[in-house]
């Protein structure tokens, strides 16, 4: 990878009056006049803005609403359904992922992601952390790096006596953070969440919201959530989708206390849903 | 508002009328009976081959039947040993399989991975068509065209031989193997798929390291299934593999499976009461019993399987 070039100032930003939160933090990932396609039918609208580093980004919006369309635009998992066309850019440290010389494979491996539903490989523990390493073709310290991940994703304690059995018989919510841990192992600077807690009870939710607050101190962390009151726990900063299109962006703590949008408001205040 | 209540009897009936009764009464046992009839005849099926090779190990002892390579039942002295038999079986079985598993899985890692939807909904009903095709074709294309070209390859080659039937064989398997372990593959979540895509594996890696390993035990009842079918096969081996059995097993040369034995005795010119008739019998019931232990372990991989991911 090139030397991250300067950060893009987001016009997004200036036209909302966020620009002092934009300037303060470097961006990560900047989404450009994003516009996709499934077949003929367009799924996102001009999406415009930035994902600031170190920070944990958290959009939200009604089902349908494209949230997770634009999520898995990020690292480029919408490339996988073969019948996506898109427009306009989305870059990560500078480089626009969507150029034809990027290869997707290149992009995932430093844009890591966590889905709905815990994902384990009906493998060992120890198995689903190596697999990442193997096919990143790290050799080294191997035993190290999946200790280190798994104790970020708050697990080690838990398995650390059984990492020979399979990552099928933890709860779901030990098997989120396996996911999480699997995400994190390669070292990864960004983890894009989808609903990552939609699957799980409120005791491992819990869990996951301390672990998504540690998390930011190494990470960039985007979470897609259809949890308000979630956003507004983990996040600082907060996206809206409406039908396809960024309708606010900006600090969580305004965005719920004082929106600019009239559908932000009515979303947020539960007036649809 | 005036109340137009109908009193209601103060103990209804609740009971369905007779002729309900009746009628779904009879719409069970009717069901029951079908369903019946298919375990009667397969349990007959097996009954008649037990019953009617008790005869012949009252005379053969199960260590000579099983044991002894020299199968003459015409000759004398006799000979009812069935082990060259056996093994001519396992060498064109060997055969086809070797033929039948790699490419069907191949191409059914190609349907199930790397084929477009429009390309997969023509080549899939193809090859179910492919598997729909009579075995007696199979054999004259095993006689006619593929043993012509195994002599141009290798000139010691026989007209009858183990080598051209156990290739074509593969061939009419490989559409059961490709169509079942499609089956297998497509049922891999994509949750798992994507869980490996998204942590930066490429498609080969993906296939070789998350999707065939999760579906192994999938492809290895189908494995089963198509061994079951081909030591059960008869009209490919009956018509191209020869009614010679060789021993040492030697697919180059004439070979004799168990099924073309059978047939061999049944279309033969014997006394309705000649002992041979009980050799028949034995013989069926041992392939009655290889192909059923298949199956039933077959069943219990599938059923492993089915349990994996739940």
């Amino acid at each position: 990878m090139s030397l991250p070039a300067p950060a893009p100032t987001s016009p997004y930003h200036a036209e909302e009056g966020h620009v002092g939160t934009a300037i303060a933090t470097p961006t990560v990932l900047a989404t450009r006049d994003f516009s996709l396609w499934y077949g003929s039918h367009q799924a996102l609208f001009d999406i415009t803005f930035d994902v600031p580093e170190h920070q944990v980004t958290a959009v939200i919006g009604p089902s349908g609403c494209g949230k997770s369309t634009w999520l898995r635009s990020l690292n480029r998992m919408n490339d996988l359904l073969g019948i996506v066309r898109t427009e306009g850019s989305i870059s990560y440290r500078g480089t626009d992922i969507y150029e034809r010389h990027v290869d997707a494979v290149e992009v995932r491996r430093r844009i890591g992601m966590v889905f709905q539903k815990p994902n384990p490989f009906p493998k060992s523990i120890r198995d689903n952390l190596a697999f990442p390493l193997r096919i990143n073709g790290i050799r080294v310290g191997v035993e190290q790096r999946i200790e280190t991940a798994l104790r970020r994703a708050a697990l080690w304690d838990e398995v650390k006596d059984r990492l020979a059995r399979s990552a099928l018989e933890l709860s779901g919510g030990q098997q989120q953070r396996l996911c999480i841990a699997r995400a994190l192992v390669t070292e990864p600077e960004v983890l894009l969440m989808d609903e990552p807690c939609s699957a799980l009870d409120p005791g491992s939710t819990a869990r996951i919201e301390d672990l998504i607050q540690e998390l930011r101190q190494r990470y960039t962390v985007v979470i897609v959530t259809h949890n308000m009151q979630q956003a507004a726990r983990v996040s600082q900063h907060t996206a809206f989708f409406y039908v396809g299109r960024l309708e606010e962006f900006g600090p969580t703590r305004e965005i719920f206390t004082k929106p600019t949008n009239k559908r932000t408001e009515d979303y947020i205040t539960g007036r649809f849903g | 508002m005036q109340a137009t209540l109908t009193v209601l009897p103060r103990t209804p009936s609740l009971a369905a009328p007779r002729h309900r009764r009746l009628f779904e009464a009879a719409v069970r046992y009717t069901l029951l009976g079908c369903g019946l009839i298919a375990v009667l005849v397969a349990g007959l099926t097996a009954w008649t081959f037990f019953a009617g090779s008790l005869p012949f190990f009252e005379k053969v002892s199960l260590g000579e039947f099983l044991g002894s390579i020299r199968w003459a039942p015409i000759t004398v002295p006799e000979g009812y040993g069935t082990l060259a038999l056996i093994a001519d079986t396992a060498v064109i079985t060997g055969i086809s399989l070797l033929v039948a598993v790699p490419l069907g899985v191949l191409a059914a890692v190609f349907l199930s991975e790397y084929c477009s939807p429009r390309l997969r909904s023509f080549l899939k009903p193809v090859l179910e068509i492919l598997g729909g095709i009579p075995t007696v074709v199979y054999g004259f294309f095993a006689l006619r065209t593929v043993t012509p070209w195994l002599q141009e390859m290798f000139p010691s080659i026989g007209f009858w031989n183990g080598l051209s039937a156990g290739i074509v064989m593969g061939f009419m398997i490989l559409p059961l193997v490709a169509s079942l372990s499609e089956d297998v593959l497509y049922a891999v979540p994509r949750s798992l798929r994507e869980a490996a895509y998204a942590l930066g594996a490429t498609r080969g890696e993906v296939i070789l390291r998350v999707v065939l390993p999760a579906a192994m035990s999938g492809i290895g009842a189908a494995f089963i299934l198509a061994l079951s079918r081909a030591i059960g096969e008869t009209m490919i081996v009956a018509l191209a593999a020869g009614r010679t059995p060789a021993w040492p097993p030697d697919p180059t040369q004439p070979m004799m499976t168990l099924t073309t034995t059978i047939v061999n005795i049944a279309t033969g010119d014997h006394e309705a009461t000649a002992f041979i008739w009980a050799a028949l019998f034995a013989i069926g019931a041992l392939l009655f019993v290889v192909t059923l232990s298949l199956n039933i372990a077959s069943h219990f991989i599938v059923k492993r399987f089915r349990e994996l991911y739940e």
